[in-house]
């Protein structure tokens, strides 16, 4: 009841930053074309969805956000496992991993437009390049880091090698594995975007370098309020699967 | 860690493929065999091209994560002190932090022009974020006996901060500034990379638009060492300066 209540007066604190929002760009202090109120932006937001081609940016860019993410997700997992379940392939594998982590991911995106050209699948490419990285990362990890008394009973088992990760490395690593799902979401999304406005493809991305450039300031709020929602309404529906699948996982914070 | 010599069989067999395969192709206008690559490495570094477009890269770079760190530092210190404040800003901030760094580019664009305050000012709002929920969870896992022992002595708030708060919680800060100046880096390439004519990213660019694919290569391999380089440095400034005490609530 008494966090209801936190959330409710939080909530109020938001609604008054709009409201001030809406008083300083009435009161004209910034330029209203750099600054258009939240009336405005609400408005282009509307007539984006009802008159112009809104909802196809938005899903082009839902699009290739969500096709780079699960061939990164699943291409990192399967790499993470293959690499965290043998001491061997850690040996091998780990320092050049270590290398390639802090690469900026935007930074292959030339090589990709020289191989792919300006096409949707460049941005898959890139995407699904710059959000492996977490999810790899993290489920090498994730693997490395289970209970090594785990490793004695699926030996005490006679488990086979396919059995273990999927019985007991998989689970164990889950945290991990989900750390590395939400970071890479939020990757993909700035890399879609990014790849949007160098390539021209269908997205927000493009919307919004096209509605600055054309100085069309509450078209350009839309769409980053549109890009701000993608965003948050991701982390939800990270958040709930998060709740799903780690039930059986005493909740460390609260 | 130990060394390994394991450690270069992999990227020494991906080179001598690269370099076969590079050449078996013919000439190319998109990918270039290590060799020539590493020539036109050494041709960016000795006309100095590449040393001047990192100076511009790392100067925003760091000029945002200052000013971002500035503020996610004071918010942090502040939410994790003021627990009710936290409480009514927390709807806020989960409506503004889920907006993508780089959505903001076109706003800036407009309000800043190109240049280095546009890069600056993307760089700060995406370093304000780490630092300012690391710091707040810093304080807020400061030993409650510390604040106790602040009270006893008849603290104010600003003195129960400076003097009891923020050494307590500075080795997870400093891991908090850390993780924000790799994210300086990589949100600074890729402003550079979308829009602004400035910098390594920009070069990559250009490199790549005048189909030189060895160029273009030697920049993204330069990029790779840079970031590599300042990780490590941060690392290593870290474990000297405060040992084990910043593995505590570690974020990877």
């Amino acid at each position: 009841m008494k966090t209801l209540l936190w959330r409710f007066a939080s909530l109020i604190v938001a609604a008054a930053f709009v409201a001030a929002w809406q008083i300083l760009a009435n009161l004209k202090l910034v330029s209203p074309v750099f600054l258009p109120g939240p009336d405005r932006a609400w408005a282009a937001l509307m007539h984006g969805f009802a008159a112009s081609n809104l909802a196809a940016k938005l899903g082009g860019t839902i699009a290739h956000m969500l096709e780079g993410w699960l061939i990164a997700s699943i291409a990192g997992v399967a790499l993470g496992a293959l690499i965290g379940s043998s001491r061997l392939m850690r040996a091998y594998f780990g320092p050049l991993l270590e290398f390639l982590r802090p690469l900026p991911a935007s930074a292959i995106i030339p090589l990709a437009i020289a191989i792919f050209g300006f096409s949707p699948a460049m941005a898959v490419g890139v995407i699904a390049f710059g959000a492996i990285w977490p999810m790899l990362l993290s489920t090498v990890h994730g693997f490395a880091a289970v209970e090594p008394r785990l490793y004695e009973v699926a030996r005490a088992l006679h488990l086979s090698r396919w059995q273990v990760i999927v019985k007991i490395a998989l689970p164990s690593a889950l945290p991990d594995i989900l750390a590395g799902l939400r970071l890479g979401l939020t990757v993909s999304l700035i890399l879609a975007v990014v790849c949007e406005m160098i390539a021209g493809l269908d997205g927000l991305g493009q919307w919004v370098l096209v509605a600055a450039r054309m100085f069309r300031s509450p078209d350009l709020f839309a769409g980053v309020i549109l890009l701000g929602a993608i965003g948050f309404v991701g982390a939800l529906a990270l958040n709930a699967l998060e709740r799903r699948l780690l039930v059986w996982r005493a909740p460390t914070r609260g | 860690m130990k060394w390994d010599g394991r450690a270069l069989v992999v990227p020494a067999a991906l080179l001598i493929l690269a370099e076969i395969g590079a050449r078996a192709g013919g000439p190319s206008d998109s990918v270039a065999p290590p060799s020539q690559v590493l020539t036109a490495f050494v041709g960016a570094l000795g006309d100095g091209s590449l040393l001047i477009a990192t100076r511009d890269t790392l100067a925003s770079a760091f000029g945002g994560l200052a000013i971002g760190g500035a503020i996610g530092l004071a918010l942090g210190v502040l939410f994790g002190a003021l627990r009710p404040l936290d409480r009514l800003m927390e709807v806020t901030i989960e409506l503004v932090r889920p907006i993508p760094s780089v959505a903001l580019i076109p706003v800036a664009l407009v309000a800043l022009g190109f240049g280095y305050r546009l890069e600056i000012a993307i760089v700060a709002f995406a370093c304000t974020w780490p630092v300012l929920l690391l710091t707040r969870a810093a304080v807020g896992g400061v030993e409650p006996r510390l604040i106790e022992v602040a009270h006893a002595l008849r603290l104010g708030f600003v003195a129960r901060i400076a003097k009891i708060i923020v050494p307590a919680a500075l080795p997870r800060i400093f891991v908090a500034f850390r993780l924000a100046a790799g994210v300086s880096l990589i949100v600074a390439v890729t402003v550079e990379i979308a829009v602004n004519p400035l910098g390594l990213g920009a070069g990559i660019m250009t490199a790549g638009q005048a189909l030189r694919p060895e160029l273009m290569l030697a920049y993204l391999l330069w990029i790779g060492i840079v970031g590599f380089a300042l990780n490590a440095v941060l690392v290593f400034a870290q474990q000297r300066l405060f040992g084990r005490a910043a593995l505590v609530g570690e974020v990877r």
